[in-house]
């Protein structure tokens, strides 16, 4: 399901589509386009605000034929497209920390009565005290909500992913929604070279939305959501996490076709940097994976062995993908952007440790906390990670997470 | 319109027989007599409640339409969304027929907790009609007060004791203030009142936007009377001006059925266990005040209508 890649290559002439630079809320504004969503709920939100403006903006020149419903928060946004993702129509909805935050109710019951949905959540830190910056804690604190939860590094990988993700939500082995998490200001406020395939081959790849499973067809009536007794609520959650498990094939071949279409693919799940000769390696997640790639390139000058493994998927989590792609590797170090409360640690760090438990020699892994707030991570704090995991690969001492920026001098 | 007892008996049973509401329960009967006035595509959203919970105990459902349980307070966003995919829909042609949307809640699911959505979904200006079927508490979590309960009402949290003497303020005109959205059509109805019911559910369905009706919903457990009274007391509210029916038809205001003889409102009071403390000569104040509000709403109505 992994598969090395270089980024950004232009081989599938068909799928070249137009080059233009946009932010990361404008390029997922163009996923939803090319996505040809036909119901739109959202209320705007600091980082995701533009977003909205974009999408209405589509829909009043006539470019996205979509229904906007202008919804009063963000629990009514979420709600307005169960209602129309059960009438058969595919939607589209983006949010942010506070929003998401109130959108937990609606947010639960999305993936377990199994709606297509796909959301955008331009990351933010949360939520006290007032911080209306980045950070991945807003995402990661609803991982087991039962969505699929896709990260992305640039806003190229934005508008990209949005597409794939209504592929892979609406694929009858997964009927699941589908996050996709970009950096708030990072990603969402932050020009970068887009390239915008057109919208012939995206409608080759991404067929018109046919439910079958869960609609509101008076033709044959449903009665949705009805009071389930205690066997069958475990079958219903049995086969919901059998869905995630298998979303993880369709994820690598939703990567694949879309690679062999537009000529960029991402790896699936995980994608590996330079590591089929690595000792070591970084493991990061979202947009501080962009900066991991430029250290590890200088490290690689200065003739350390690294290389960069960059978790897609958050859910389902890619286990069977990094035990694999850390197998030869002596040290690991994980970049977190959000922290795991109770462990003392950042989430991918606990669930990279889980991943490795009860595999043969698996590497020593160490920790960092970095970018939470907003707070730059810079590439003075990749290289002092690098230190550390150099030095945890020769069995120097070191402490198991440490937060970049916050050591004392 | 309306037409007779006998042409209704012959329609179509869209809440079928089996469900698990309780023995006297006025929302069965609400539900029954509004879907007799409408006809064809149906799609309902139900707010979680007594309702929603006992017509859909899984593998039976009582609804012979599609239903979808939202959940407790978004039953009118979940709706815009129905609706709002039905017109994105239809205008590609991908649907041909003509739908009808409704959402139903209690008055907790109204009132409260989704009053926000409520907003919102008539503001938006979906065309779909909203029913709360008013018991007047959180029936489904064993009578709470809410913000529909009236003064002086015992509820498990505004209990009678040595100090309390049940709720303490008043109800909330929920009527007024969807009418202050500007909706096409508002309307309060009761299950004693049928010919009335059905001729707003009618009115409700065919307006050009959102329509809203409050209804009485008498509830046995909730209001502590004897199970064969339940019409007897939505007719009692009516009667004595505590639940007038009337409408608010593109603005102008209709009271559609006015007392002969205005009844005091202890006559609805008495049979109820809820307002039993009430009836002692030490809280004749309260009762008074009581009265005094009804009155004072009676009048109000009666000016807006022009009647007054």
């Amino acid at each position: 399901m992994v598969t090395e890649q270089v980024k950004h290559t232009s081989n599938a002439a068909r799928g070249v589509g137009k080059v233009t630079v946009m932010d990361g809320n404008k390029a997922a504004a163009y996923g939803a386009l090319l996505s040809r969503v036909q119901v739109l709920a959202a209320y705007p939100i600091t980082p995701q605000t533009p977003l909205v403006e974009y999408l209405s903006q589509f829909v009043a020149d006539g470019a996205l034929k979509a229904d906007f419903v202008e919804v009063e928060s963000e629990h009514s946004s979420l709600s307005v497209l169960h209602g129309a993702s059960l009438a058969g129509a595919r939607t589209f909805t983006a949010t942010s920390g506070q929003g998401l935050a109130l959108m937990y109710e609606p947010y639960n019951r999305t993936p377990t009565i199994r709606l297509p949905i796909v959301m955008g959540i331009a990351t933010r830190d949360g939520i006290s005290p007032q911080c209306v910056w980045g950070g991945h804690q807003d995402a990661i604190n609803v991982r087991d909500a039962g969505w699929i939860q896709l990260f992305v590094e640039d806003n190229q990988e934005i508008l990209d992913t949005v597409i794939m993700a209504y592929k892979i939500a609406e694929h009858p082995d997964v009927l699941l929604p589908v996050n996709v998490c970009y950096d708030g200001f990072y990603l969402s406020h932050m020009a970068d070279r887009v390239e915008i395939p057109p919208q012939e081959i995206v409608d080759e790849f991404l067929p018109p939305y046919r439910p079958t499973h869960q609609i509101l067809d008076p033709d044959n009536p449903m009665s949705i959501d009805p009071l389930t007794p205690n066997e069958l609520f475990m079958e219903y959650r049995y086969k919901h996490l059998q869905a995630l498990q298998r979303a993880k094939q369709v994820i690598a071949d939703v990567d694949q076709e879309f690679a062999s279409l537009f000529g960029r693919g991402y790896g699936g799940l995980i994608e590996k940097y330079r590591m089929d000769d690595a000792e070591i390696a970084i493991v990061g997640i979202g947009s501080p994976v962009g900066t991991a790639r430029v250290a590890v390139d200088r490290a690689r000058d200065e003739g350390k062995k690294i290389g960069l493994v960059k978790v897609r998927a958050l859910r389902p989590f890619p286990r069977e993908e990094l035990v694999e792609a850390l197998r030869n590797v002596r040290s690991v170090g994980v970049m977190d952007k959000n922290v795991c409360f109770g462990w003392g640690t950042g989430v991918l760090f606990m669930e990279l440790r889980s991943a490795m438990l009860g595999v043969p020699k698996p590497p020593a892994t160490v920790g960092f906390i970095d970018g939470l707030g907003g707070s730059d991570i810079t590439m003075e704090h990749y290289a002092r990670a690098i230190a550390i995991v150099d030095d945890s690969a020769n069995g120097l001492a070191h402490q198991e997470i440490t937060w970049l920026g916050l050591e004392e001098e | 319109m309306a037409g007779n007892l006998k042409q209704l008996s012959h329609k179509p049973e869209r809440l079928a027989s089996g469900h698990r509401l309780c023995a006297g329960c006025g929302a069965p009967i609400i539900v029954r007599q509004i879907l007799s006035g409408v006809d064809g595509p149906l799609v309902i959203a139900n707010a979680t409640s007594c309702l929603q919970v006992t017509t859909s105990v899984y593998p039976y459902s009582n609804w012979r339409c599609s239903w979808i349980h939202s959940a407790f307070e978004n039953t009118a966003a979940t709706i815009g969304g129905v609706e709002a995919a039905y017109r994105a829909l239809k205008k590609r042609g991908e649907i041909d027929e003509d739908y009808k949307f409704m959402a139903i809640g209690g008055d907790g699911g109204t009132f409260d907790i989704g009053l926000q959505s409520l907003s919102g979904a008539l503001e938006r200006g979906h065309k779909f009609v909203y029913v709360c079927y008013d018991n007047e508490a959180y029936m489904n979590t064993g009578v709470q007060r809410s913000s529909a309960t009236p003064f002086g009402a015992w509820t498990t949290t505004s209990p009678v004791g040595e100090i309390g003497q049940g709720k303490l303020m008043g109800r909330k005109d929920l009527t007024a203030i969807v009418a202050a959205h500007r909706i096409p059509y508002v309307a309060q109805a009761s299950p004693s009142h049928w010919k009335d019911m059905v001729t707003k559910a009618e009115k409700a369905f065919n307006a050009d936007g959102p329509a809203f009706l409050n209804v009485i919903s008498p509830c046995v457990p909730g209001w502590k009377y004897d199970t064969e009274l339940t019409i007897k007391l939505a007719k009692s509210a009516v009667d004595s001006c505590y639940w007038p029916l009337y409408e608010i038809e593109n603005g102008q205001y209709k009271v559609t059925y006015r007392p002969k003889e205005k009844k005091p409102v202890v006559e609805f009071l008495k049979p109820q266990g809820r307002f039993k403390h009430l009836l002692d000569p030490k809280n004749k104040q309260l009762l008074d005040n009581l009265q005094a509000q009804v009155d004072r709403d009676w009048e109000e109505l009666l000016r807006k209508a022009g009647e007054g």
